[in-house]
C-alpha cells in the first residue's frame, strides 16, 4: 500500500503565490480545575471543569435570529458510560494526562449523584467587548456517599474516590489546579486536615458567601516533585459536626395532586428563606400536550394572599405538535412560601402512541427557576481570565445578588390506558357467538328426523345411572 | 461517443489529400468486460483545415507559446478533444517526439507526406485519443463493484464509490505533546493548494474540508528499531493494523451525509524518532506515506533532529505544509482513480495545470462515474423488481412508483447522452438516476405490511369459519351419500 507520489506532476503547485511569514493562528487555551468540597455529613463532592477557549471567528449562518431561546428536555434519561465516553473525547488530553486521568467510569457511576454538562457560548475577549471568542465548558459533578462508596469510613483521598492519583499536568493546559473547600475548617487544624499541606490558599465570594480554598497547582513543580504523584487526603480529626448546612435562600418543590385518571392539579412550591429581602423569580414550565391545562385555574398565593405575577407568557399546546409553555415573573416576599397551582385534565392517547409499558406513567419535565438571589457578602467584579472557573460560569451582576438557576424534580403522571388485549377478546367472542348461532340455525333447518331403537348399555347410560343412584332416583 | 476534432495545417499532408477536407470518420471499438458484457466506444473524428489564427499559433517556436494562443477551454465541450496535425519537419515538437498531449484537451501529432497519409494519421490520432479518454482499465475499475472478482482485479486499487459529495478531513496526530509542540497552518494550505483542486473537481460533487488536531493518539503498531540506520521503521505488512485504533478517535462519520476521506499527519514520539515506512523490499519509502483505498492516507513527518539541540522540551515544530500537501494531493488523486495514463510511444507529456488535474483527466473521471452510476441504478432497480416478485406482501405507494419511473427515464436519458457525446448532461442524468433509484429502494413505507405472517391471518379467520364450515361439510357429505344411493336404486329395481 505504499504510494509513490508522482512528484513531477505537482512541481507546478509550488509556484503558486504564497505569503509566508504569517503569524500563526491563535491557539486554543485550555484550563482545567477540580473542586473538592467535604460535606458535613461525611460525604464529599467533586466538581471537574474543563474550559477551552478559541479565538478564531466561527462562521454563523445568516438569517438566524440568535435572540430566540430553543428549549428541549428529555425528562427520564439515565446518564451512563455511553454519555461519558464521547464527553471525554472532547478533552484534548483525554485520560492520559492532567485532571482527566481521574475520570474512570466505574468509580464515577458508583456515586449517589452524577451530573455532566457541556456549555458552548460566545464570550467577550476583553472588557470593551470589541471582539468575541468562543468558549466550550465541560463540567462533571459527583457526590461520593460515605456509607455506600466509602464503606462507612469518612476519610477521603483521591485514590479512594477515583482509584487514581494525579501524576502530571496536561501539557496543553495553561492552568491545571485542584481546589479544596476548607471554609469551615481553616482556622483550626482540629476538625479537618488536608494532606499534603497546601502551598497557597484562595479566598473569594462564591454564590454570595465567603469561602476559603486550599490550592494545589499541578503546573507548579513543587507540588508533585517529591512523590511523583499527588494523592490528596482529607482526614477528619473529630467527627464532623452534625449541624445542618445553611439553608439556601431559594429552593422549590413540585408535585401532582388529585385522584382518579381524569383530573389533577400541578403545584409548585417556591420557598424564600431570606429574613427580610424579597426578590423576583422567573418560572418556566413546559407541560406536555396530553395534560390539558386549564389556565383559568392558575392561582399563585403567598402567605395566604393572592400574588399577581408581573409578567406572564403562555403558549397553548397543539395536540401532538407542541407542549404548553408557561413563563411567569413572580415576586417572592421575604420569608414565605409561594404556591403556584394549575389544574389539568388527562387526555386519552391513540392506540399506537402508548409507550411499551404504559402503566408505568408518563414523565413531565422539571420547571426551571432563574433568580437573582441576594448575597450575604458583596462580590467584587473580577477579571474572567484571572479568577477560577467555578466562579465564572454565571456572571456576577451587581454586588448584592448572584444568579441561580434551579430545576425542580421531574414528575411521573399516569394517563388512562386502555386494555390492550381487547381486540383478541372481541374476535374470540364474536366468532364464537356467530358460529354457535349459525350452527344452530343450520342444524334446525336441515336436520332430518328418524326413529331409532333405544339401545341397552353404553357408557353414557352407565354414567347416567351412577348419577341417578346418587340422587336416589330409579335407574334407566 | 468521443467527439474528436482533427485540424490539419498546411504542410502536414499531401495536397490532394488536403482537398478532401472536411469530412468525418467514425472509429468504433468494443471494450470487452467480463461475462459477455461489452461497452462500445465510438470515436467520431471530424477532419478540417486549420484556420488562420491556428496556423499562426502552430508556427511559433515552442509548444507552450502555441498553447497560450489557443481558444479558451470553456468553448470546448466536456468530453471532446482537439488534435492538431503539424508538418513532419516542424520544430514545434522536439525532433524525436511524434506527439504531444497538453493539459487542456488539446494534443499535437506529426503529419506525414504519404499516399496513405490519412490512414496513418488517423491511427496516430486514435492512439492519442485513447490515452486521453476511455480505456479498458478505467472502465474495469469503475465497474469493480458490479462485476465479480477476478484474481488479477483484486490487485487493482479500487477508486472511491461514486457519491454526491465528499467530506475531506485533515488530522494532525501528536502522540507526545510533552516533547513536541506542533503548529501547522492548515487553513492557508487548504486555501492555497487543496481548494483549487477541489474547485476543478466541482462537477464531480460537493466537497467540504475540515481539520483537527488530536493529542495522545498512538498508532496501533509498535515500530521496530533498525540498528543499521539507527532509526525506527514500520514494516509493510504491519501497515494494515495501523489505522484501526486511530479510527475510533477521528470522529469521522459522526455528522456527515457524504463519505469521509481522512488524511492524517503523524508526528512520531521522541522515543520513536525518526520513523520511516518500509515497502515490501525493505527500502524506506521516499515520501514516508501510504494510503488505503476508499479511506484516506497517512503521512509520517519526522522532526528535524537539529531542532532538539540545546532547547528544552517541548520543542516547537512548524510543519512544512508544502511537502505535506504534495503528498496529500497525490494521494487524493490516487483515491479518486486519476492514475497516470498509458501514453503512446514517443509522446511528450506536458506538466499538469496549476490545479493538479488536467481537463481530460476530469473527463475520464466523469465517464467512469457515469458508467458506474448507470450500473448502480440498474442494479438497484433490478433488485427491487426481483424483491417484488418474491414477496407479494410489499405495498408500493404512488410516490415510490413515480421515483422508479423517474429513475428509469434518467437511465435512458443518460445512455442517450453518452452515445451522443454530451458528457456533462450525461453525468447529471446518471446522478439523478442513482438518487431516484436509491430513494425508491430504501423508502421506509415498503416495509409497512411486509411482516404480516400467514399464521396470524389464519388465527383471525379460523375461529369464525371453522365452526361454520363443519356442519356444511357434513351435510354435503350426506347429500353425496344419498345421491349415490339413489343412483344405485334404479339399478336394483331393474
Amino acid at each position: 500500500m505504499a504510494a509513490a507520489a508522482p512528484l513531477s506532476l505537482l512541481v507546478l503547485l509550488l509556484l503558486g503565490p504564497g505569503v509566508w511569514g504569517q503569524t500563526d493562528p491563535p491557539r486554543d487555551s485550555l484550563r482545567e480545575e477540580l473542586v473538592i468540597t467535604p460535606l458535613p455529613s461525611g460525604d464529599v463532592a467533586a466538581t471537574f471543569q474543563f474550559r477551552t477557549r478559541w479565538d478564531s471567528e466561527l462562521q454563523r449562518e445568516e438569517g438566524t435570529d440568535h435572540s430566540f431561546l430553543r428549549y428541549a428536555v428529555l425528562p427520564r434519561e439515565v446518564v451512563c458510560t455511553e454519555n461519558l465516553t464521547p464527553w471525554k473525547k472532547l478533552l484534548p488530553c483525554s485520560s492520559k494526562a492532567g485532571l482527566s486521568v481521574l475520570l474512570k467510569a466505574d468509580r464515577l457511576f458508583h456515586t449517589s449523584y452524577h451530573s455532566q454538562a457541556v456549555h458552548i457560548r460566545p464570550v467577550c475577549r476583553d472588557a470593551r467587548c470589541a471582539s468575541i471568542s468562543w468558549e466550550l465548558r465541560q463540567t462533571l459533578s459527583v457526590v461520593f456517599d460515605a456509607f455506600v462508596t466509602g464503606q462507612g469510613k469518612q476519610d477521603w483521598s483521591l485514590f479512594r474516590m477515583f482509584s487514581r492519583t494525579l501524576t502530571e499536568p496536561c501539557p496543553l493546559a495553561s492552568e491545571s489546579q485542584v481546589y479544596v473547600d476548607v471554609t469551615n475548617y481553616s482556622q483550626d487544624n482540629e476538625t479537618l486536615e488536608v494532606y499534603p499541606p497546601p502551598l497557597t490558599t484562595y479566598q473569594d465570594v462564591v454564590l454570595g458567601t465567603r469561602k476559603t480554598y486550599a490550592v494545589y497547582d499541578l503546573l507548579d513543580m513543587a507540588v508533585i516533585n517529591n512523590s511523583r504523584s499527588l494523592n490528596l487526603q482529607l482526614k477528619w480529626k473529630r467527627p464532623p459536626g452534625n449541624e445542618a448546612p445553611p439553608m439556601p435562600f431559594l429552593y422549590a418543590q413540585r408535585y401532582v395532586s388529585g385522584y382518579g385518571l381524569h383530573n389533577g392539579e400541578l403545584s409548585t412550591l417556591l420557598y424564600n428563606t431570606h429574613p427580610y429581602r424579597a426578590f423576583p423569580v422567573l418560572l418556566l414550565d413546559t407541560v406536555p400536550w396530553y395534560l390539558r391545562l386549564y389556565v383559568h385555574t392558575l392561582t399563585i398565593t403567598s402567605k395566604g394572599k393572592e400574588n399577581k405575577p408581573s409578567y406572564i407568557h403562555y403558549q397553548p399546546a397543539q395536540d401532538r405538535m407542541q407542549p404548553h409553555l408557561l413563563e411567569m415573573l413572580i415576586q417572592l416576599p421575604a420569608s414565605s412560601v409561594t404556591k403556584v397551582s394549575i389544574q389539568f385534565e388527562r387526555a386519552l392517547l391513540k392506540w399506537t402512541e402508548y409507550t411499551p409499558d404504559p402503566n408505568h406513567g408518563f414523565y413531565v419535565s422539571p420547571s426551571v427557576l432563574s433568580a437573582l438571589v441576594p448575597s450575604e457578602v458583596a462580590a467584587q467584579p473580577v477579571d474572567w481570565e484571572e479568577s477560577p472557573l467555578f466562579n465564572t460560569l454565571f456572571p456576577a451582576s451587581g454586588s448584592s445578588s448572584h444568579f441561580v438557576r434551579l430545576y425542580t424534580e421531574p414528575l411521573l403522571v399516569s394517563l388512562p390506558t386502555p386494555d390492550f388485549s381487547m381486540p383478541y377478546n372481541v374476535i374470540c367472542l364474536t366468532c364464537t357467538v356467530v358460529a354457535v348461532c349459525y350452527g344452530s340455525f343450520y342444524n334446525l333447518l336441515t336436520r332430518t328426523f328418524q326413529i331409532e331403537e333405544p339401545s341397552k348399555g353404553g357408557l353414557a347410560r352407565r354414567l347416567a345411572n351412577l348419577i341417578r343412584r346418587a340422587r336416589g332416583v330409579p335407574p334407566l | 461517443m468521443v467527439p474528436v476534432t482533427v485540424v490539419f495545417t498546411q504542410e502536414s499532408v499531401p495536397l490532394d489529400d488536403q482537398e478532401k477536407l472536411p469530412f468525418t470518420v467514425v472509429h468504433e471499438r468494443e471494450i470487452p468486460l467480463k461475462y459477455k458484457l461489452k461497452i462500445k466506444c465510438r470515436f467520431q473524428k471530424a477532419y478540417r483545415r486549420a484556420l488562420d489564427h491556428e496556423e499562426e499559433a502552430l508556427s511559433l517556436g515552442s509548444i507552450q507559446e502555441a498553447e497560450t494562443m489557443f481558444a479558451e477551454p470553456s468553448e470546448q465541450a466536456e468530453g471532446s478533444l482537439t488534435v492538431y496535425v503539424i508538418s513532419e519537419h516542424s520544430s514545434l515538437l522536439p525532433q524525436d517526439m511524434m506527439s504531444y498531449i497538453g493539459p487542456k484537451r488539446m494534443a499535437v501529432v506529426r503529419g506525414i507526406m504519404h499516399r496513405e497519409a490519412f490512414n496513418i494519421i488517423g491511427h496516430r490520432v486514435i492512439q492519442v485519443a485513447q490515452a486521453m479518454s476511455l480505456t479498458e482499465d478505467v472502465l474495469a475499475a469503475a465497474l469493480a463493484d458490479h462485476l465479480p472478482e477476478d484474481k488479477w482485479s483484486s490487485d487493482k486499487r479500487r477508486p472511491l464509490k461514486s457519491s454526491l459529495g465528499y467530506e475531506i478531513t485533515f488530522s494532525l496526530l501528536n502522540p507526545d505533546p510533552k516533547s513536541h509542540d506542533v503548529h501547522w497552518d492548515i487553513e492557508g494550505a487548504v486555501r492555497r493548494y487543496v481548494q483549487p483542486f477541489l474547485n476543478a473537481l466541482r462537477a464531480v460533487g460537493n466537497f467540504s474540508v475540515d481539520s483537527q488536531i488530536l493529542y495522545y493518539a498512538v498508532l496501533g503498531v509498535n515500530p521496530r528499531f533498525d540498528p543499521a540506520s539507527s532509526s525506527y521503521y514500520l514494516a509493510a505488512h504491519s501497515l494494515p493494523h495501523v489505522i484501526n485504533p486511530v479510527e475510533s478517535r477521528l470522529g469521522s462519520s459522526a455528522a456527515s451525509l457524504y463519505p469521509v476521506l481522512n488524511f492524517l499527519l503523524y508526528v512520531p514520539e521522541l522515543a520513536h524518532s525518526p520513523l520511516y515506512i518500509q515497502d515490501k523490499d525493505g527500502a524506506p519509502v521516499a515520501t514516508n506515506a501510504f494510503h488505503s483505498p476508499r479511506w484516506g492516507g497517512i503521512m509520517v513527518y519526522n522532526v528535524d533532529p537539529k531542532a532538539y539541540n540545546g532547547s528544552e522540551l517541548p520543542v516547537r515544530v512548524k510543519v512544512d505544509m508544502v511537502r505535506v500537501m504534495e503528498v496529500f494531493l497525490a494521494q487524493l488523486r490516487l483515491l479518486f482513480g486519476i492514475a497516470q495514463p498509458q501514453l503512446p510511444p514517443k509522446c511528450l507529456f506536458s506538466g499538469s495545470k496549476s490545479e493538479g488535474i488536467m481537463s481530460w483527466e476530469l473527463d475520464r473521471l466523469l465517464w467512469a462515474r457515469s458508467v458506474e452510476n448507470l450500473a448502480t441504478a440498474t442494479t438497484t432497480l433490478t433488485s427491487l423488481a426481483q424483491l417484488l416478485g418474491k414477496i407479494s406482501n410489499i405495498v408500493i405507494k404512488d410516490d415510490v412508483a413515480s421515483e422508479v419511473y423517474r429513475a428509469v427515464a434518467a437511465v435512458q436519458r443518460a445512455a442517450e447522452e453518452l452515445a451522443s457525446g454530451h458528457l456533462a448532461s450525461a453525468f447529471v442524468a446518471s446522478q439523478e438516476a442513482v438518487t431516484s433509484s436509491e430513494r425508491a429502494f430504501f423508502d421506509p413505507s415498503l416495509l409497512h405490511l411486509l411482516y404480516f405472517p400467514d399464521d396470524q391471518k389464519f388465527a383471525i379467520y379460523i375461529p369464525l369459519f371453522l365452526p361454520m364450515a363443519v356442519p356444511i361439510l357434513l351435510s354435503l357429505f350426506k347429500i353425496f351419500l344419498e345421491t349415490r344411493k339413489s343412483w344405485k336404486k334404479p339399478e336394483k329395481i331393474d
